[in-house]
């Protein structure tokens, strides 16, 4: 069905909280290269989904493997190192930081952490400081070239769809394989959401191996980017397939559209 | 609107300069102030002087001038200590209290590494001055290691002895972290009260220091003016704090700094960008222990005494008082939070017992008008701007 090789791979994912299952033996594939979308209703395991794969939540059982080497049990920063990074669908930036700040945090693992370096070689940190004031630059000069004069203004002036942006920035600054976008469209307007998504596809044009997970609730946005879709419903996958195809499947349009075909 | 003023370089190093020497006449009057009438007058002064160069942006042009030329504000800083040190050469008592202040606002800059930048709140402050302190007497009187590695060597005993709590203050959180602290802080106090070894509620005797063969408890006499042997204990202590608040400087304009504020405000976040919790919190507290422990060691020295006493769960308090009064992770704001809250209880004698009542109700009322402390923290900026 689709070209490139397979990144991800969910085999029987089995995610429970006490009695609930939030996510039933769940199957899936994310290609390299691809934008896929993650639809369901409210409560459908998506988050949980992105949760469980990022290592925030231990599934109960099944396998996810990246690039055939099963990351299941690993603990978020591992996962973050190997490539996988993400925003969530409630901003979690800190609002008392610098635009900076929280972008730079999101290339974390190429940064030098030794205390001798940071507090003593002031200068070689100073290089690399430069260093990533131009990295950072240069993202958002693709993304937002509005916000590159704004870098050192804190985070909590700056409006929904900016933030959003920078959540974005922050997850693209380490050049992740696998991108992970927890409904960025919430809380924005139809024209900022239109913005946002053609800022993304803006960056995937240049960043063409990068694949996307995206949850969505918009159809248009859906439609308009998207390769690919997965429908979830209490957390078992009910369809597969292109926009079209979904749409026209009648478990969808059940179980997601709320009415009967 | 935004206002675009740019001050030019000499102008705000005349700006800092004319700050500088006010704010030291001021102390200097301050610390010589004795009668009840003058001490009133000095606090007024200061409120007024605060409110009205708030009002006339006198405060903002400082602030900005001090963004502009960090590094002459922090010569222009130690410059105060020293010509505050000299004015009160003879002076055993004024001396005492600014060595108090010093030796506090160090311990106190390892608290804000703990609490300001980690969120790791550390009730037990003053205990870990205090294993600084006991470390200090007893290898000082018990072997012949010399007194600068001495101080050293508490601060890393207060760093261990500290290492026993973080297993129990990492798996819990907020408060009850808190309630460990505490509990620490309390269990040291009975500690060296039960043990005899350590002096048991009489305490312990601390040899005055001796530097590289000149044992600093002597005093000496300099162009024939007699000098309190408390001034090199002073200038020891200005040396030890600008030592600790340049490194705590740095960290905060580093990686090492982000990170700690990263794994504050958010730990979810945190982890999914690769940031080890545990290790910077760690090393947070690990550092602010040693901290708060080195600062003990010099502080026993110069006290020459120290007993269970010295370091109640209230020492604590007052501790993380001033980390709060200044501003919570700013560490410019130590200084004069530990002043207000360690000299002017002394200088406010002359009412007696109600003098506690009025400190006390004077911190609710600064923190009720300035939540966010004296001087609030400020946005990160790792380095100032260079040019224009």
């Amino acid at each position: 069905m689709m070209a490139g090789q397979s990144l991800i791979s969910v085999d029987k994912l089995t995610m429970r909280f006490g009695g609930l299952t939030a996510l039933d033996e769940l199957s899936m594939t994310v290609h390299e290269g691809e934008i896929l979308g993650l639809l369901g209703p409210n409560g459908s395991g998506k988050t949980t989904f992105f949760n469980v794969l990022t290592g925030l939540y231990k599934a109960s059982s099944g396998s996810i493997s990246l690039d055939g080497e099963n990351i299941l049990g690993k603990t978020p920063q591992e996962i973050y190192r190997s490539g996988v990074a993400r925003t969530f669908q409630r901003s979690r930036l800190s609002l008392s930081l610098t635009v900076f700040d929280n972008i730079v945090i999101g290339d974390y693992q190429h940064m030098q952490h030794g205390l001798i370096f940071n507090l003593l070689r002031r200068k070689a940190f100073r290089a690399e400081y430069d260093a990533y004031v131009e990295k950072v630059k240069a993202l958002l000069e693709i993304f937002s070239p509005p916000l590159v004069g704004r870098l050192f203004e804190p985070v909590e002036s700056f409006t929904m769809i900016d933030r959003r942006r920078i959540e974005v920035c922050r997850a693209l600054l380490s050049q992740p394989r696998l991108l992970l976008l927890d409904e960025p469209s919430a809380g924005m307007t139809h024209d900022e959401t239109d913005e946002l998504m053609q800022d993304i596809l803006q960056v995937r044009r240049k960043l063409d191996k990068l694949s996307v997970v995206l949850i969505e609730h918009e159809m248009n946005v859906i439609e308009r980017i998207t390769d690919r879709c997965v429908v979830l419903n209490y957390g078992k996958k009910i369809a597969e397939g292109s926009y079209v195809e979904i749409t026209a499947d009648p478990y969808v349009q059940t179980a997601y559209l709320g009415e009967a075909a | 609107m935004k206002q675009k003023k740019t001050i030019t370089l000499a102008k705000s190093a005349g700006m800092l300069s004319i700050a500088a020497l006010v704010l030291t006449v001021y102390v200097w009057f301050f610390l010589h102030a004795e009668s009840q009438i003058s001490i009133a007058i000095l606090l007024v002064a200061a409120i007024l002087a605060v409110i009205l160069s708030r009002r006339f942006g006198v405060t903002l042009l400082v602030e900005q001038s001090a963004a502009r030329r960090p590094h002459l504000s922090r010569w222009l800083a130690v410059g105060c200590g020293l010509a505050l040190i000299a004015a009160f050469y003879n002076s055993h008592f004024v001396l005492l209290m600014l060595c108090g202040v010093l030796l506090y606002s160090t311990a106190c800059l390892g608290l804000t590494v703990q609490f300001g930048y980690s969120g790791v709140a550390n009730f037990a402050g003053a205990a870990f001055f205090g294993i600084g302190s006991y470390a200090t007497a007893v290898l000082a009187t018990h072997t012949a290691i010399p007194h600068v590695l001495v101080v050293l060597i508490s601060g890393v005993s207060a760093a261990a002895i500290g290492s026993l709590l973080i297993l129990p203050v990492l798996r819990t959180r907020g408060h009850y972290a808190a309630l460990v602290t505490i509990a620490f802080g309390i269990l040291f106090k009975t500690f060296i009260e039960v043990n005899d070894v350590l002096g048991g509620p009489q305490g312990l005797q601390v040899p005055g220091l001796n530097l590289f063969g000149f044992s600093l408890n002597d005093g000496f006499s300099l162009f024939g003016l007699e000098i309190s042997f408390y001034v090199p204990y002073a200038l020891l202590s200005l040396a030890m704090f600008a030592g600790v608040y340049a490194l705590v400087n740095a960290l905060e304009r580093s990686w090492v700094g982000l990170s700690m504020d990263v794994v504050r405000t958010d730990e979810t976040a945190a982890s999914t960008f690769g940031l080890h919790i545990v290790r910077w919190k760690v090393i947070a507290f690990t550092m602010g222990n040693f901290f708060a422990g080195i600062a003990g060691g010099l502080y026993g020295m110069i006290i020459a005494f120290v007993a269970p006493n010295n370091f109640t769960f209230g020492d604590s308090l007052l501790m993380l008082s001033i980390v709060i009064l200044g501003g919570l992770g700013n560490i410019a704001g130590l200084i004069p939070a530990a002043m207000i809250v360690l000299i002017l209880p002394e200088k406010l004698q002359f009412i007696q017992e109600y003098r506690f009542l009025l400190y006390a109700a004077l911190v609710i009322v600064i923190l009720l008008f300035r939540p966010q402390g004296l001087l609030p923290r400020k946005t990160r900026i790792f380095f100032a701007r260079k040019g224009s």
